[in-house]
Protein backbone atom coordinates (compact mmCIF):
# COMPACT_ATOMS: atom_id res chain seq x y z
CA UNK A 1 0.00 0.00 0.00
CA UNK A 2 1.49 3.37 -1.05
CA UNK A 3 1.79 6.11 2.27
CA UNK A 4 0.62 9.40 2.03
CA UNK A 5 3.87 11.77 1.66
CA UNK A 6 1.95 15.23 1.22
CA UNK A 7 -1.47 15.93 3.11
CA UNK A 8 -3.39 19.19 2.77
CA UNK A 9 -5.99 19.86 5.24
CA UNK A 10 -8.99 22.14 5.03
CA UNK A 11 -6.25 24.01 3.26
CA UNK A 12 -7.32 27.37 2.50
CA UNK A 13 -5.34 30.42 0.20
CA UNK A 14 -5.72 34.04 0.27
CA UNK A 15 -4.39 37.49 -1.78
CA UNK A 16 -5.70 40.24 0.45
CA UNK A 17 -8.98 39.43 0.50
CA UNK A 18 -9.05 37.56 -2.36
CA UNK A 19 -9.55 33.59 -1.98
CA UNK A 20 -7.94 31.98 -4.25
CA UNK A 21 -7.58 28.09 -3.12
CA UNK A 22 -10.51 27.02 -0.75
CA UNK A 23 -11.17 24.14 1.38
CA UNK A 24 -8.39 22.04 -0.71
CA UNK A 25 -8.53 18.14 0.88
CA UNK A 26 -5.99 15.91 -1.03
CA UNK A 27 -3.48 13.16 0.08
CA UNK A 28 -0.52 12.77 -1.94
CA UNK A 29 1.31 8.72 -2.34
CA UNK A 30 4.98 8.82 -2.24
CA UNK A 31 6.81 8.00 -5.70
CA UNK A 32 4.06 8.75 -7.81
CA UNK A 33 3.40 11.60 -10.09
CA UNK A 34 0.38 13.98 -9.50
CA UNK A 35 -0.41 16.59 -12.47
CA UNK A 36 -2.70 19.77 -11.28
CA UNK A 37 -4.28 21.03 -14.31
CA UNK A 38 -7.00 23.62 -14.54
CA UNK A 39 -8.01 26.80 -16.18
CA UNK A 40 -5.61 30.14 -15.39
CA UNK A 41 -6.49 31.69 -12.58
CA UNK A 42 -7.72 28.15 -10.43
CA UNK A 43 -6.11 28.68 -7.87
CA UNK A 44 -3.40 25.51 -8.82
CA UNK A 45 -0.03 27.54 -8.87
CA UNK A 46 -0.89 28.93 -5.54
CA UNK A 47 -1.36 25.78 -4.11
CA UNK A 48 1.70 24.11 -5.78
CA UNK A 49 3.44 27.17 -4.12
CA UNK A 50 1.71 26.72 -0.54
CA UNK A 51 2.96 22.74 -0.09
CA UNK A 52 6.85 24.43 0.06
CA UNK A 53 5.48 27.54 2.03
CA UNK A 54 6.38 29.78 -1.37
CA UNK A 55 2.88 31.29 -1.40
CA UNK A 56 3.59 33.08 2.20
CA UNK A 57 6.59 34.85 0.65
CA UNK A 58 4.30 37.42 -1.56
CA UNK A 59 3.23 40.25 0.19
CA UNK A 60 -0.70 39.99 1.38
CA UNK A 61 -0.65 36.63 0.93
CA UNK A 62 -2.29 34.41 3.57
CA UNK A 63 -2.93 30.95 4.22
CA UNK A 64 -5.00 28.32 6.45
CA UNK A 65 -5.17 25.02 7.02
CA UNK A 66 -2.61 22.13 6.82
CA UNK A 67 -0.02 20.98 4.75
CA UNK A 68 1.86 17.76 6.19
CA UNK A 69 4.66 16.52 4.99
CA UNK A 70 5.03 12.64 6.31
CA UNK A 71 2.54 13.75 8.71
CA UNK A 72 4.47 16.73 9.96
CA UNK A 73 3.09 20.49 9.66
CA UNK A 74 4.86 22.58 7.22
CA UNK A 75 3.73 25.77 9.19
CA UNK A 76 5.80 24.55 12.22
CA UNK A 77 8.76 24.13 10.11
CA UNK A 78 11.50 26.09 9.30
CA UNK A 79 10.54 27.38 5.74
CA UNK A 80 14.07 26.55 4.52
CA UNK A 81 14.03 23.13 5.95
CA UNK A 82 10.19 22.40 4.31
CA UNK A 83 12.14 23.77 0.71
CA UNK A 84 15.17 21.49 1.26
CA UNK A 85 12.54 18.65 1.80
CA UNK A 86 10.37 20.43 -1.09
CA UNK A 87 12.28 21.30 -3.92
CA UNK A 88 10.88 23.55 -6.62
CA UNK A 89 10.95 24.01 -10.62
CA UNK A 90 10.00 26.38 -12.34
CA UNK A 91 8.20 27.55 -15.76
CA UNK A 92 11.05 29.21 -17.70
CA UNK A 93 14.65 27.72 -17.27
CA UNK A 94 16.57 29.74 -14.48
CA UNK A 95 19.90 28.66 -14.01
CA UNK A 96 22.13 31.37 -12.45
CA UNK A 97 23.34 32.83 -15.49
CA UNK A 98 26.86 33.92 -14.04
CA UNK A 99 27.96 30.28 -12.27
CA UNK A 100 29.48 27.47 -13.76
CA UNK A 101 27.02 24.21 -14.44
CA UNK A 102 28.91 22.63 -11.51
CA UNK A 103 27.86 25.56 -9.44
CA UNK A 104 24.69 25.84 -10.61
CA UNK A 105 24.33 22.27 -9.33
CA UNK A 106 25.12 22.92 -5.60
CA UNK A 107 24.25 26.26 -5.53
CA UNK A 108 21.42 25.22 -2.83
CA UNK A 109 24.05 24.23 -0.58
CA UNK A 110 26.55 27.47 -1.31
CA UNK A 111 23.33 29.95 -0.63
CA UNK A 112 22.51 28.05 2.39
CA UNK A 113 25.84 28.47 3.74
CA UNK A 114 26.62 24.49 3.78
CA UNK A 115 30.08 23.87 3.07
CA UNK A 116 31.01 20.54 1.99
CA UNK A 117 34.72 18.51 1.13
CA UNK A 118 35.46 19.52 -2.85
CA UNK A 119 34.90 14.81 -3.28
CA UNK A 120 31.61 15.41 -1.75
CA UNK A 121 30.64 18.14 -3.69
CA UNK A 122 32.02 16.48 -6.97
CA UNK A 123 30.08 13.00 -5.62
CA UNK A 124 26.83 15.68 -5.62
CA UNK A 125 27.20 16.93 -8.81
CA UNK A 126 27.77 13.86 -10.58
CA UNK A 127 24.85 12.06 -9.09
CA UNK A 128 22.33 15.08 -10.07
CA UNK A 129 23.60 15.64 -12.67
CA UNK A 130 23.48 11.76 -13.68
CA UNK A 131 19.55 11.54 -12.69
CA UNK A 132 18.24 13.83 -14.92
CA UNK A 133 20.33 12.40 -17.61
CA UNK A 134 22.79 15.81 -18.29
CA UNK A 135 25.78 14.15 -17.05
CA UNK A 136 26.72 12.66 -20.20
CA UNK A 137 25.96 16.10 -22.22
CA UNK A 138 28.26 18.24 -19.72
CA UNK A 139 30.52 15.59 -17.65
CA UNK A 140 33.60 17.44 -20.04
CA UNK A 141 31.96 21.39 -19.94
CA UNK A 142 31.12 21.85 -16.06
CA UNK A 143 33.14 25.07 -15.80
CA UNK A 144 31.11 26.75 -18.56
CA UNK A 145 28.17 28.94 -17.52
CA UNK A 146 24.92 27.49 -17.35
CA UNK A 147 23.62 29.85 -19.85
CA UNK A 148 25.39 28.28 -22.64
CA UNK A 149 23.02 25.44 -22.20
CA UNK A 150 20.15 24.16 -24.46
CA UNK A 151 16.37 25.37 -22.88
CA UNK A 152 15.78 21.83 -22.49
CA UNK A 153 19.24 21.60 -20.83
CA UNK A 154 18.57 24.26 -18.41
CA UNK A 155 15.33 23.06 -17.56
CA UNK A 156 17.66 20.04 -16.39
CA UNK A 157 20.07 21.43 -14.65
CA UNK A 158 17.13 23.19 -12.70
CA UNK A 159 16.28 19.92 -12.18
CA UNK A 160 19.32 18.82 -11.04
CA UNK A 161 19.85 21.75 -8.56
CA UNK A 162 16.55 20.83 -6.94
CA UNK A 163 17.50 16.98 -6.88
CA UNK A 164 21.46 17.82 -5.32
CA UNK A 165 19.77 19.27 -1.73
CA UNK A 166 18.12 15.33 -2.18
CA UNK A 167 14.25 16.43 -1.22
CA UNK A 168 11.47 13.97 -0.56
CA UNK A 169 9.27 16.04 -2.74
CA UNK A 170 9.31 18.22 -6.48
CA UNK A 171 6.88 20.84 -7.31
CA UNK A 172 7.00 21.73 -11.11
CA UNK A 173 4.77 24.50 -12.41
CA UNK A 174 4.58 24.16 -16.17
CA UNK A 175 8.10 23.13 -16.37
CA UNK A 176 7.93 22.27 -20.27
CA UNK A 177 6.27 25.27 -21.47
CA UNK A 178 8.76 27.07 -22.59
CA UNK A 179 10.50 24.07 -24.38
CA UNK A 180 10.46 22.48 -27.61
CA UNK A 181 8.53 19.19 -28.12
CA UNK A 182 12.14 17.23 -28.30
CA UNK A 183 13.39 19.04 -25.01
CA UNK A 184 9.67 18.36 -23.52
CA UNK A 185 9.63 14.52 -24.45
CA UNK A 186 12.99 14.19 -22.71
CA UNK A 187 11.97 16.11 -19.41
CA UNK A 188 8.71 14.15 -19.75
CA UNK A 189 11.30 10.34 -19.65
CA UNK A 190 12.91 11.88 -16.89
CA UNK A 191 9.63 12.34 -14.87
CA UNK A 192 9.72 8.49 -15.53
CA UNK A 193 13.44 8.06 -13.56
CA UNK A 194 12.89 10.65 -11.17
CA UNK A 195 9.67 9.33 -9.18
CA UNK A 196 11.31 5.98 -8.22
CA UNK A 197 13.38 8.22 -5.41
CA UNK A 198 11.02 11.81 -5.05
CA UNK A 199 7.49 12.48 -5.36
CA UNK A 200 6.50 14.65 -8.75
CA UNK A 201 3.84 17.60 -8.40
CA UNK A 202 3.39 19.44 -11.84
CA UNK A 203 1.30 21.99 -12.53
CA UNK A 204 0.34 21.58 -16.36
CA UNK A 205 -1.45 23.10 -18.84
CA UNK A 206 -1.24 20.32 -21.29
CA UNK A 207 -3.42 17.77 -20.78
CA UNK A 208 -1.67 15.28 -22.95
CA UNK A 209 1.75 15.74 -20.69
CA UNK A 210 -1.12 15.15 -17.30
CA UNK A 211 -2.42 12.28 -19.45
CA UNK A 212 1.24 10.58 -20.30
CA UNK A 213 3.23 11.65 -17.43
CA UNK A 214 1.51 11.28 -14.22
CA UNK A 215 -0.09 8.57 -12.09
CA UNK A 216 -3.02 11.04 -10.57
CA UNK A 217 -4.38 14.09 -11.74
CA UNK A 218 -6.20 16.93 -10.12
CA UNK A 219 -8.76 19.13 -11.56
CA UNK A 220 -9.21 22.57 -9.86
CA UNK A 221 -11.67 24.91 -10.73
CA UNK A 222 -12.58 28.19 -9.11
CA UNK A 223 -10.11 27.57 -6.00
CA UNK A 224 -11.66 24.16 -5.39
CA UNK A 225 -10.50 20.77 -6.06
CA UNK A 226 -13.15 19.66 -7.85
CA UNK A 227 -11.71 15.93 -8.97
CA UNK A 228 -8.69 14.07 -7.99
CA UNK A 229 -8.76 10.43 -8.93
CA UNK A 230 -6.28 7.76 -11.19
CA UNK A 231 -4.96 9.78 -14.32
CA UNK A 232 -6.93 6.64 -16.39
CA UNK A 233 -10.02 7.20 -15.08
CA UNK A 234 -9.83 11.15 -15.21
CA UNK A 235 -9.26 11.42 -18.58
CA UNK A 236 -11.56 8.03 -19.81
CA UNK A 237 -14.42 8.51 -17.41
CA UNK A 238 -14.14 11.87 -15.12
CA UNK A 239 -16.83 11.83 -12.54
CA UNK A 240 -17.75 15.91 -12.38
CA UNK A 241 -19.48 17.56 -15.79
CA UNK A 242 -16.67 20.60 -14.86
CA UNK A 243 -14.08 17.97 -15.53
CA UNK A 244 -15.39 16.46 -18.46
CA UNK A 245 -16.01 20.08 -19.92
CA UNK A 246 -12.55 20.90 -19.18
CA UNK A 247 -10.52 18.08 -20.43
CA UNK A 248 -12.81 17.54 -23.82
CA UNK A 249 -12.38 21.70 -24.70
CA UNK A 250 -16.10 22.58 -23.92
CA UNK A 251 -15.04 24.84 -20.93
CA UNK A 252 -17.01 28.18 -20.81
CA UNK B 1 -19.22 24.23 -30.88
CA UNK B 2 -15.32 23.50 -30.78
CA UNK B 3 -13.86 21.99 -33.85
CA UNK B 4 -13.36 18.43 -31.87
CA UNK B 5 -17.01 18.82 -31.68
CA UNK B 6 -17.67 19.21 -35.26
CA UNK B 7 -15.64 16.68 -36.24
CA UNK B 8 -17.28 14.47 -33.74
CA UNK B 9 -20.73 15.74 -34.79
CA UNK B 10 -19.55 15.20 -38.82
CA UNK B 11 -19.07 11.45 -37.57
CA UNK B 12 -22.07 10.96 -35.96
CA UNK B 13 -23.73 12.11 -39.09
CA UNK B 14 -21.92 9.54 -41.40
CA UNK B 15 -22.21 6.58 -39.29
CA UNK B 16 -26.33 7.42 -38.97
CA UNK B 17 -25.95 7.71 -42.76
CA UNK B 18 -24.23 4.25 -43.41
CA UNK B 19 -27.14 2.81 -40.93
CA UNK B 20 -29.55 4.09 -42.81
CA UNK B 21 -28.26 2.70 -45.95
CA UNK B 22 -27.69 -1.13 -43.79
CA UNK B 23 -31.23 -0.53 -42.78
CA UNK B 24 -32.51 -0.59 -46.20
CA UNK B 25 -30.27 -3.43 -47.70
CA UNK B 26 -32.04 -5.44 -44.84
CA UNK B 27 -35.19 -4.39 -45.70
CA UNK B 28 -34.74 -5.02 -49.26
CA UNK B 29 -32.95 -8.47 -48.34
CA UNK B 30 -36.49 -9.41 -47.11
CA UNK B 31 -38.63 -7.79 -49.86
CA UNK B 32 -36.00 -9.68 -52.65
CA UNK B 33 -36.73 -12.92 -50.61
CA UNK B 34 -40.26 -12.89 -50.27
CA UNK B 35 -40.80 -11.96 -54.33
CA UNK B 36 -37.44 -14.04 -55.35
CA UNK B 37 -36.71 -10.32 -56.77
CA UNK B 38 -33.38 -10.88 -58.57
CA UNK B 39 -33.30 -7.17 -59.86
CA UNK B 40 -33.45 -6.43 -56.55
CA UNK B 41 -30.61 -8.56 -55.12
CA UNK B 42 -28.46 -7.86 -57.44
CA UNK B 43 -28.79 -3.98 -56.57
CA UNK B 44 -28.37 -4.91 -52.94
CA UNK B 45 -24.51 -6.94 -54.39
CA UNK B 46 -24.06 -3.69 -55.74
CA UNK B 47 -24.96 -1.04 -52.87
CA UNK B 48 -22.58 -3.24 -50.65
CA UNK B 49 -20.05 -1.56 -52.30
CA UNK B 50 -21.12 1.63 -50.51
CA UNK B 51 -21.43 -0.08 -47.15
CA UNK B 52 -17.92 -0.69 -47.71
CA UNK B 53 -17.25 2.88 -48.74
CA UNK B 54 -18.58 4.38 -45.67
CA UNK B 55 -16.63 1.65 -43.35
CA UNK B 56 -13.19 2.97 -44.92
CA UNK B 57 -14.57 6.43 -44.35
CA UNK B 58 -15.47 6.34 -41.14
CA UNK B 59 -12.46 4.15 -39.86
CA UNK B 60 -10.09 6.99 -41.50
CA UNK B 61 -12.08 10.02 -39.93
CA UNK B 62 -11.33 8.38 -36.52
CA UNK B 63 -8.36 8.11 -37.08
CA UNK B 64 -7.74 11.40 -38.03
CA UNK B 65 -9.50 12.69 -35.39
CA UNK B 66 -6.97 10.53 -32.84
CA UNK B 67 -3.81 11.83 -34.46
CA UNK B 68 -4.97 15.63 -34.78
CA UNK B 69 -7.16 16.10 -31.52
CA UNK B 70 -5.69 13.09 -29.43
CA UNK B 71 -9.91 13.15 -27.70
CA UNK B 72 -10.08 12.02 -24.14
CA UNK B 73 -13.50 11.01 -21.93
CA UNK B 74 -16.87 10.99 -24.01
CA UNK B 75 -15.30 11.85 -26.91
CA UNK B 76 -12.50 9.35 -26.89
CA UNK B 77 -15.52 6.53 -26.04
CA UNK B 78 -17.37 8.29 -28.81
CA UNK B 79 -14.82 7.12 -31.17
CA UNK B 80 -14.14 4.30 -29.68
CA UNK B 81 -17.66 2.91 -29.91
CA UNK B 82 -17.98 4.45 -33.58
CA UNK B 83 -14.91 2.12 -34.68
CA UNK B 84 -17.27 -0.91 -33.30
CA UNK B 85 -20.27 -0.12 -34.69
CA UNK B 86 -18.67 0.72 -38.04
CA UNK B 87 -17.38 -2.81 -38.11
CA UNK B 88 -20.71 -4.03 -36.70
CA UNK B 89 -22.28 -3.21 -39.53
CA UNK B 90 -20.42 -3.84 -42.29
CA UNK B 91 -20.69 -6.80 -41.02
CA UNK B 92 -24.77 -6.97 -41.01
CA UNK B 93 -24.02 -5.23 -44.94
CA UNK B 94 -22.31 -8.53 -45.67
CA UNK B 95 -25.53 -10.39 -44.22
CA UNK B 96 -27.64 -8.60 -46.31
CA UNK B 97 -25.65 -9.26 -49.55
CA UNK B 98 -25.28 -12.92 -48.30
CA UNK B 99 -29.08 -13.24 -48.55
CA UNK B 100 -28.99 -11.50 -51.98
CA UNK B 101 -26.74 -13.69 -53.44
CA UNK B 102 -28.84 -16.71 -52.24
CA UNK B 103 -31.91 -14.92 -54.30
CA UNK B 104 -30.03 -14.24 -57.62
CA UNK B 105 -29.58 -17.93 -57.86
CA UNK B 106 -32.51 -19.37 -56.47
CA UNK B 107 -34.14 -23.14 -55.58
CA UNK B 108 -36.40 -24.26 -59.04
CA UNK B 109 -39.81 -24.60 -57.56
CA UNK B 110 -39.21 -23.29 -54.47
CA UNK B 111 -41.90 -23.83 -51.52
CA UNK B 112 -42.95 -20.89 -50.21
CA UNK B 113 -45.08 -22.27 -47.20
CA UNK B 114 -41.32 -22.36 -45.75
CA UNK B 115 -41.02 -19.02 -44.57
CA UNK B 116 -43.77 -18.87 -42.40
CA UNK B 117 -43.38 -22.72 -41.00
CA UNK B 118 -40.35 -21.50 -39.72
CA UNK B 119 -40.79 -18.18 -38.58
CA UNK B 120 -38.67 -16.27 -41.37
CA UNK B 121 -40.40 -13.58 -41.91
CA UNK B 122 -41.03 -12.92 -38.14
CA UNK B 123 -37.38 -13.13 -37.87
CA UNK B 124 -36.66 -11.09 -40.77
CA UNK B 125 -39.18 -7.97 -39.61
CA UNK B 126 -37.16 -8.19 -35.74
CA UNK B 127 -34.32 -8.01 -37.19
CA UNK B 128 -34.97 -5.02 -39.32
CA UNK B 129 -36.67 -3.14 -36.11
CA UNK B 130 -33.62 -3.82 -33.30
CA UNK B 131 -31.66 -2.41 -36.04
CA UNK B 132 -33.67 0.60 -36.11
CA UNK B 133 -33.72 0.49 -32.69
CA UNK B 134 -30.26 0.98 -32.31
CA UNK B 135 -29.80 3.74 -34.49
CA UNK B 136 -32.90 5.43 -32.81
CA UNK B 137 -30.73 4.87 -29.40
CA UNK B 138 -27.57 6.02 -30.89
CA UNK B 139 -28.67 9.51 -32.43
CA UNK B 140 -30.81 9.73 -29.26
CA UNK B 141 -28.36 8.42 -26.75
CA UNK B 142 -30.93 5.94 -25.55
CA UNK B 143 -29.58 3.43 -23.19
CA UNK B 144 -32.92 2.49 -22.32
CA UNK B 145 -33.75 1.74 -25.62
CA UNK B 146 -30.17 0.10 -26.20
CA UNK B 147 -30.73 -2.20 -23.20
CA UNK B 148 -34.10 -2.98 -24.55
CA UNK B 149 -32.23 -4.90 -27.66
CA UNK B 150 -30.76 -7.18 -25.82
CA UNK B 151 -34.17 -8.85 -24.78
CA UNK B 152 -35.19 -8.28 -28.17
CA UNK B 153 -31.76 -10.32 -29.85
CA UNK B 154 -33.19 -13.00 -27.31
CA UNK B 155 -36.84 -13.82 -29.49
CA UNK B 156 -34.59 -14.11 -32.38
CA UNK B 157 -32.06 -16.68 -30.83
CA UNK B 158 -34.99 -18.62 -29.58
CA UNK B 159 -36.31 -18.99 -33.67
CA UNK B 160 -32.87 -19.90 -34.42
CA UNK B 161 -33.03 -22.58 -31.94
CA UNK B 162 -36.22 -23.88 -32.87
CA UNK B 163 -35.27 -23.93 -36.48
CA UNK B 164 -33.18 -26.76 -36.56
CA UNK B 165 -36.06 -28.98 -35.08
CA UNK B 166 -39.17 -26.77 -37.29
CA UNK B 167 -36.09 -27.84 -40.46
CA UNK B 168 -36.52 -31.46 -39.34
CA UNK B 169 -39.75 -32.03 -39.34
CA UNK B 170 -40.35 -30.38 -42.81
CA UNK B 171 -37.43 -32.85 -44.38
CA UNK B 172 -39.63 -35.84 -42.59
CA UNK B 173 -42.48 -35.32 -44.17
CA UNK B 174 -41.36 -34.09 -47.50
CA UNK B 175 -37.76 -35.68 -47.99
CA UNK B 176 -37.85 -33.61 -51.49
CA UNK B 177 -37.88 -29.86 -49.61
CA UNK B 178 -34.15 -30.57 -48.31
CA UNK B 179 -32.85 -28.03 -50.28
CA UNK B 180 -35.42 -25.42 -49.98
CA UNK B 181 -35.03 -26.12 -46.04
CA UNK B 182 -31.66 -25.84 -46.13
CA UNK B 183 -31.49 -22.91 -47.66
CA UNK B 184 -33.93 -21.32 -45.52
CA UNK B 185 -32.07 -22.20 -42.40
CA UNK B 186 -29.03 -20.23 -44.58
CA UNK B 187 -30.98 -17.70 -43.46
CA UNK B 188 -32.31 -18.09 -40.55
CA UNK B 189 -28.55 -18.56 -39.13
CA UNK B 190 -27.30 -15.44 -41.36
CA UNK B 191 -30.30 -13.38 -39.40
CA UNK B 192 -29.54 -14.63 -35.76
CA UNK B 193 -26.01 -13.18 -36.76
CA UNK B 194 -28.24 -9.70 -37.20
CA UNK B 195 -29.19 -10.08 -34.04
CA UNK B 196 -25.60 -10.82 -32.43
CA UNK B 197 -24.30 -7.44 -34.38
CA UNK B 198 -26.68 -5.38 -33.42
CA UNK B 199 -26.88 -6.29 -29.32
CA UNK B 200 -22.66 -5.45 -29.70
CA UNK B 201 -24.01 -2.08 -30.88
CA UNK B 202 -26.21 -1.68 -27.75
CA UNK B 203 -23.35 -2.68 -25.75
CA UNK B 204 -21.01 -0.10 -27.90
CA UNK B 205 -23.95 2.65 -27.41
CA UNK B 206 -23.98 1.94 -23.21
CA UNK B 207 -20.10 2.31 -23.17
CA UNK B 208 -19.99 5.49 -25.29
CA UNK B 209 -22.77 6.98 -23.41
CA UNK B 210 -22.68 5.46 -19.39
CA UNK B 211 -18.87 4.38 -19.89
CA UNK B 212 -19.84 0.99 -18.77
CA UNK B 213 -18.89 -2.29 -20.24
CA UNK B 214 -20.81 -4.85 -20.48
CA UNK B 215 -19.29 -7.37 -23.73
CA UNK B 216 -18.81 -10.71 -22.01
CA UNK B 217 -21.20 -10.09 -19.56
CA UNK B 218 -24.27 -12.27 -18.21
CA UNK B 219 -27.54 -11.35 -20.22
CA UNK B 220 -29.22 -10.32 -16.09
CA UNK B 221 -26.53 -8.52 -15.28
CA UNK B 222 -26.80 -6.09 -18.56
CA UNK B 223 -29.93 -4.33 -17.33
Amino acid sequence: MESTIVKSVDYNAYFGDNHVVKNVNIEIPRNNVIAVMGPSGCGKTTFLRGINRMHELIPGATAKGKIMLNNEDVMEMHPIFVRLKIGMVFQRPNPFPNLSIYDNVIAGYKLNGIKLPKAEKDKIVEHSLTRVALWKEVKDSLTKKGSFLSGGQQQRLCIARAVAMEPEVLLFDEPTSALDPISTSTVEELFHELKKNYTLIIVTHNMQQAARVSDRTAFFYMGELVEYDNTKQMFTNPTDIRTQNYITGRFS
Amino acid sequence: MTQLENEIQAVKVELVSMWNLVESQLQKSRAAMLNFDRDLAREIVTKEKRVNAFELKLDRDCEDIFALYCPVAIDLRFLLAVLKINNNLERIGDIAEGIAKYIIEPIKDFDHSLFAKTDLIKMFDDSIKILADGRMAFEKEDTILARSIFKKDEVLDIINQDAIERISECIKENPDLMKDALYVLSIIRKLERVGDQTKNIAEEIIFYIEAKVLKHQQESSKN
